[in-house]
């Protein structure tokens, strides 16, 4: 009798079970419970969790609370279209802009101290990659996001898109610059 | 109604075939195979354009190539593997016959024509999207329909495999419950119609959508229910290349299940815990609670991950009581030394059952925690995990078994079987170089679906480090090693369908084709050693020790990043 024909005793469930089956099945249980527990306890003890604070908006009122921000705290520009480089006090409600193929605005923050950063995107599906944090996040049309974060390294950092959004997807690259 | 005329007995392994389920396995088979050559080349020129030096094809070739290599693999390849997988482990391993096998050509053609749909549309009606199609993107309304008229095809072949079921019950073709194998292809079965229906759910709405008659589709809901389906389907191909696995140790060794209850009770749990398994598709999306994602990937996710972990042990466990029973019995390892590592059918299934756990599930499990999910995120990571589940697990396991089926089947002798002997370990080397590396890659950033990580035509171009950009060519150089594997695979079973040494009905292969099992006093005097499966308890405990110690240096990377709440 092999696996490929039925089982040689008609009751088969009722044939115990190896020592070394059982062992495995009790080691394999309790890593399950561990790796379940992980998450729950990240949330009490660990620094990096995400935000669920989620609204429902339109393009429309998102933009239009952007460019109130970056009215109100826009010190300079950047690049050859512009970019508005915003410095909003800490702890502030900050806001980011994903569309084809931008992060709007570009943001400067100070480190070490805390933001809630609104992400929304005006189109498609699209994907927050900060680097060299290494922090991925997906942004999506319709729902605006918002999560507290605290930079806690200065630097420039860059802000890719992972989510594939269409033809110039790969040039989709904003900036956060973090500073003392 | 049963007519002997269409049946044959198999020579060389005794089993009986149903004329039209030999044929529609065939069918089936031949199309899987044509369809992994049209996505493997796709996948070359994915890799090659990844290879910063080589960087081969434009952002809109690259973009479609990507969705057209996602697609004809991940889905077509598999699903019509998967098929013929469950006309065999019904119709064949029962000696019933197949249920309305005119529905059986039916649902054949209409997974051709879907293919063939949605190929056109990718190629032709600007269809870019990636597998996943994440509305509100919108696709040709072809896309979707040629989708759709697949899975329609996929899921008659999951009603004629539950119809045989009932035919074999009826006209009593076995006694008792049916085999292990046929049990893993019913929970495949069970699962592939949930799949099935979740994408109806939601690739029939966006079908409307893109022919005008729904207004929007919303995107969060798109992603919630698509990877109800797209999640799903992974657990297909797992459920299917386990009971590959157990096929080939029944096959290659004889071996029979160490216990018929828990390697079932293992299959179950796939099923059980499908639901919103989809969950961890959605770790970093807004609109979704803590609770939710936590409770949807433990109990969904992890005792999927207990129940492969079950059959870690328990497949090559029975290989090894199997070996152990027949006298290799020295040492931890004779009975592993003993394999035929020459038997194409044998190490494929050896490298899949390792590649499959030790890179894929390790890191799937790495990702799928909440937290973690933060730092590899549609980062080049995952890519790098799902090659090692579907290509080196799934893929590699179907064309192990492939090796035993062709000359079954078509009764001609491979070809070339010096490359028959070299191509599982190629491709299995080229494969965990291509998930190794990015995996590697993803770790530091790198992200997934994207034409050019350098930045070049940026406005604000971002550098990564030069180690990132090495692990691209090293990926690249995999590919190209992969590419060698596939090839090889693909010339030799299509070579053998063409010109392999024809071998009559009644004629015996040259080589044994099913091994005769040990026998029940060679098992008994086994178990009194009380050592049946010390070898693989040892690999196993190796395995926790990687899987443990991996899971833990990743929460020491998260720990090292923005705080954020
Ligand atoms: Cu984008």
């Amino acid at each position: 009798m092999t696996s490929l024909s039925p089982p040689d005793q008609k009751v088969w469930w009722k044939k115990p079970i190896d020592r070394a089956e059982l062992i495995w099945i009790f080691i394999v249980v309790i890593w399950g419970i561990i790796l379940t527990l992980m998450m729950p306890l990240w949330h009490i003890f660990g620094e990096q969790n995400l935000s669920t604070e989620t609204y429902r908006t339109t393009p429309q009122r998102y933009m239009e609370k952007t460019q109130a921000f970056v009215d109100q705290y826009t010190v300079r520009t950047e690049g050859d279209r512009q970019f508005p480089v915003v410095a909003p006090p800490a702890g502030e409600d900050i806001y980011m802009v994903a569309r084809l193929w931008d992060w709007w605005p570009i943001l400067e923050l100070k480190q070490g101290q805390s933001y809630r950063l609104h992400l929304n995107s005006i189109d498609w599906n699209h994907g927050f990659s900060l680097q060299p944090a290494n922090l991925n996040i997906q942004v999506l049309p319709g729902y605006e996001h918002v999560l507290t974060i605290t930079p806690n390294a200065t630097g420039e950092y860059s802000v890719i898109c992972n989510e594939y959004c269409g033809i110039n997807h790969h040039n989709m690259v904003g900036k956060i610059y973090v500073v003392e | 109604m049963t007519n002997n005329a269409i049946f044959r007995t198999c020579p060389d392994t005794g089993l009986r075939f149903h004329g039209p389920a030999e044929t529609l396995i065939k069918l089936n088979a031949v199309a899987a195979v044509v369809f992994l050559l049209v996505g493997g080349i796709m996948g070359i020129g994915v890799g090659l354009t990844r290879w910063p030096e080589v960087h081969l094809l434009g952002p809109q070739d690259f973009y479609t190539t990507l969705t057209s290599h996602g697609i004809n693999v991940l889905i077509f390849w598999i699903i019509f593997f998967e098929i013929a997988a469950l006309y065999f482990v019904s119709s064949v391993v029962l000696g019933c016959r197949l249920a309305t096998p005119k529905l059986g050509y039916l649902a054949f053609l209409l997974m051709v024509i879907g293919a063939l749909v949605n190929n056109y549309a990718v190629w032709s009606l600007s269809s870019a999207v990636m597998m996943t199609s994440y509305a509100p993107m919108p696709a040709h309304w072809a896309f979707y329909l040629g989708l759709i008229l697949f899975a329609v095809g996929a899921l008659i072949g999951c009603f004629i495999f539950l119809g045989t079921l009932v035919i074999a019950k009826k006209e009593k073709t076995y006694e008792g419950s049916i085999p292990l194998v046929t049990f893993g292809g019913l929970t495949a079965c069970i699962i592939a119609i949930f799949t099935i229906a979740s994408g109806a759910i939601i690739l029939v709405p966006t079908l409307l959508w893109q022919l005008g008659y729904v207004s929007n589709i919303d995107a969060g809901v798109y992603r919630l229910i698509w990877w109800a389906f797209g999640h799903s389907s992974q657990q297909i191909n797992v459920a299917t290349h386990v009971t590959v696995w157990y096929m080939v140790g029944a096959l290659v060794f004889g071996a029979k299940p160490l216990s018929e209850k828990v390697s079932r009770f293992a299959f179950v749990l796939y099923i059980a815990v499908l639901q919103i398994a989809s969950a961890h598709h959605l770790l970093v999306d807004p609109g979704v609670g803590t609770e939710w994602k936590i409770f949807n990937t433990s109990y969904a996710m992890y005792l999927a991950v207990m129940a492969s972990m079950v059959h870690g042990l328990t497949v090559p466990g029975s290989m090894e009581a199997a070996q152990r029973a027949r006298g290799y019995t020295n040492g931890l390892f004779e009975w592993l030394r003993k394999a035929p590592w020459g038997n194409p059918v044998f190490s494929s299934t050896m490298i899949s059952i390792v590649g499959f756990g030790f890179l894929g599930g390790i890191s799937g499990v790495m990702m799928g925690a909440e937290q973690l999910n933060l730092i590899v995120h549609n980062t080049l990571y995952v890519p790098g995990h799902f090659h090692a589940t579907v290509v080196l697990g799934t893929t590699l396991a179907f064309m192990g078994i492939t090796y035993w089926l062709v000359p079954v089947l078509f009764r001609r002798e491979l070809i070339l079987t010096s490359w028959c002997k070299w191509q599982p370990y190629i491709f299995g080397l080229g494969m965990t170089g291509v998930s190794v590396f990015m995996m590697g890659a993803g770790t530091l950033g790198l992200p997934r679906r994207h034409w050019d990580a350098a930045f070049t035509s940026s406005s604000f171009p971002y550098e990564f480090p030069s180690s990132a950009m090495a692990l691209m060519s090293l990926n690249g150089l995999s590919v190209v090693l992969a590419a060698i594997g596939g090839g090889m695979f693909c010339l030799i079973i299509v070579g053998t369908l063409l010109f392999g040494k024809k071998v009559g009905q009644e004629e015996k292969f040259p080589r044994v084709m099913v091994a005769t099992p040990p026998t029940e006093a060679q098992y008994v005097t086994l178990h009194r050693s009380g050592n049946a499966i010390s070898g693989t308890l040892l690999l196993a405990g190796v395995f926790l020790i990687a899987f443990v110690v991996y899971y833990f240096i990743n929460w020491k990377y998260l720990a090292e990043t923005w705080g954020m709440s």
